[in-house]
């Protein structure tokens, strides 16, 4: 196949002031590309072109490459992960272009997600927001049995349907607004549905919100891209759910007073 | 005071207060509707309803400035929301691709601005009396239950028999469509309302809703541009 590519190149970090105007779109070209390539050893293929010929790599992220870690995505023809639902960058392949294609590949764009070089953005935005409440804070100690808190079957669902999430940032990208909503309702809905979680529901609802907004994540107009998006087709349910979640917890938050020693915010 | 203010700032605070004020506000539009359906039934109906709103007096005022400050909210927090939303996605896409995202959904600043438009208009043309005032000061036979002697129903036939202003609320209505279509499901998303089953039939009913409103809306005004009402001879 024959491939022609525009890839977003941007050799500096993104800051604040200069998220414009530090890259631009430079257009490649690939004469055989096989139909059995991933996305990404399309992209290996252009990079061992361009070391060739002495000129700088495309910069992109990648570690599995087997769909599980989140850290290949990228915007393809301004689609998250490119046009297969429910597939990640490394798990698409060429022959889901036709022969002859223009593709355009950019970087997750959000502010919160700053362009650190070509394709590569810093989702340690994300990190932050787990650290903010998105575990369970007791020592649980060694496994038990299995069997030693039933757990119904829907909820247990529920909860391994959030949990499948990994972290990609594509729901960001994808959404109009650049909105987390998704990861974050993810990570809510991840915890709610088992009784270790419920637990510290409140508090959690209350920090990881927080944390989100802090980031400078958008905010969600329920317009559902991140759930067409998703490589792990997580649903929007997630978002009513920490929605929910989240007023419950304001509306059952106490007055900081001085009676109460320590208090969570 | 601070834990209101905190929560409104928040961002799922901003959208339940778009949610909350959102809902209010079609509840309004709603009784707006039904009260103007007596259009249909003649003179009479129409002006004593009038009459009856008007003689509630001090009531009708905290009814006024409550929707007044329900618009304002609503208006507020959307502007509020819509530049965080912007300044959240610095550098647009190259390429753009939408992949499930309403138009609906895309043009609510849009629709609601536009709203905003019509309703000063509105005021203007009806309650106001400025845009038309020919219309505004037609009076009531004397015998007739009518607020001052005012005659709403003399007032609308009037101005709807000009076509360019029947046209223009009418074709307003599509705006309203737009806007309630995506408004309605979403309300019920953003206030934690998701359900397998519950859901898709939401969604069916945000277009039968939005459909039924601005369906209603456009019947009075063409009922009258088309001569099925009919001022007094
Ligand atoms: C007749 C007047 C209006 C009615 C009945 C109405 C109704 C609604 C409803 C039911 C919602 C859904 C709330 C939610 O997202 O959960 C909504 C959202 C919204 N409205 Fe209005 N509205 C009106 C006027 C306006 C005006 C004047 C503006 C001007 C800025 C506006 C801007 C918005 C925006 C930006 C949203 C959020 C959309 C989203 O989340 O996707 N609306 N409105
Ligand atoms: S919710 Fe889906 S799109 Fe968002 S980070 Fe998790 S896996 Fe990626
Ligand atoms: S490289 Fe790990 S998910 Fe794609």
């Amino acid at each position: 196949m024959r491939i022609s590519l525009h890839i977003w190149r941007q050799s500096k970090k993104s800051t604040k002031a200069n998220f414009k105007q530090d890259g631009k779109m430079v257009r490649y070209q690939l004469d055989h590309v096989s139909p059995d390539m991933s996305f990404l050893e399309m992209l290996d293929v252009l990079n061992e072109q361009l070391t060739k010929k002495g000129e700088e790599p495309v910069a992109f992220d990648h570690d599995c490459r087997e769909g599980v870690c989140g850290s290949c995505g990228v915007m393809i023809d301004g689609e998250a992960h490119g046009p297969e639902s429910g597939t990640t960058t490394c798990q698409l392949h060429m022959r889901s272009f036709r022969d002859g294609a223009e593709i355009w590949v950019e970087p997750w764009r959000a502010a919160a997600f700053p362009v650190v070089k070509d394709l590569v953005v810093d989702r340690s935005a994300f990190d932050r927001v787990v650290q903010s409440g998105a575990f369970i804070s007791v020592n649980t100690g060694a496994p038990q049995d299995a069997n030693a808190i039933p757990v119904p079957k829907a909820d247990a669902d529920r909860a391994f349907d959030a949990a499948t999430c990994i972290g990609c940032g594509a729901c960001v990208a994808a959404c109009k607004n650049a909105s987390a909503m998704l990861f974050v309702g993810a990570k809510v809905s991840h915890f709610l549905h088992l009784p270790q979680g419920r637990v510290e529901r409140e508090q959690r609802a209350r920090h990881l919100v927080a944390a989100m907004d802090q980031e400078g994540f958008g905010n969600c107009t329920n317009q559902n891209e991140c759930e067409a998006a998703c490589p792990k087709e997580i649903p929007v349910r997630v978002i009513a759910e920490m929605n929910r979640e989240f007023v419950r917890a304001k509306v059952r938050q106490e007055p900081v007073s001085s009676k109460r020693v320590g208090g969570d915010g | 005071m601070t834990w209101l203010t905190d929560f409104w700032r928040s961002s799922i605070g901003g959208k339940v207060t778009m949610a909350v004020t959102g809902v209010l506000l079609f509840g309004f539009v709603v009784a707006h509707l039904l009260g103007n359906l007596l259009l249909l039934a003649g003179p009479d109906a129409i002006n004593s309803y009038a009459k009856w709103l008007h003689d509630k007096g001090p009531l009708l005022w905290v009814a006024r400035i409550g929707l007044i400050a329900i618009f304002l909210l609503h208006i507020v927090t959307a502007i509020r929301l819509s530049r965080a939303n912007k300044v959240a996605r610095p550098v647009a896409y190259a390429k753009e691709a939408t992949m499930q995202a309403s138009m609906a959904s895309r043009s609510m600043l849009w629709s609601g601005l536009s709203l905003l438009v019509f309703v000063v208009y509105h005021l203007l043309h009806f309650t106001f009396g400025v845009t038309n005032a020919e219309h505004f000061a037609k009076k009531a036979a004397p015998s007739t239950a009518a607020w001052n002697g005012h005659d709403v129903h003399a007032m609308v036939v009037a101005s709807f028999q000009v076509p360019v202003i029947a046209i223009a609320y009418a074709a307003f209505q599509l705006v309203l469509f737009l806007h309630l279509l995506h408004g309605l499901q979403s309300f019920a998303q953003t206030l934690g309302v998701h359900h397998a089953r519950y859901t898709p039939m939401i969604k069916k009913l945000s277009v039968l809703l939005a459909a039924a409103i601005a369906g209603g809306n456009v019947l009075l005004a063409l009922s009258v541009l088309l001569g099925l009402v009919k001022g007094a001879a």
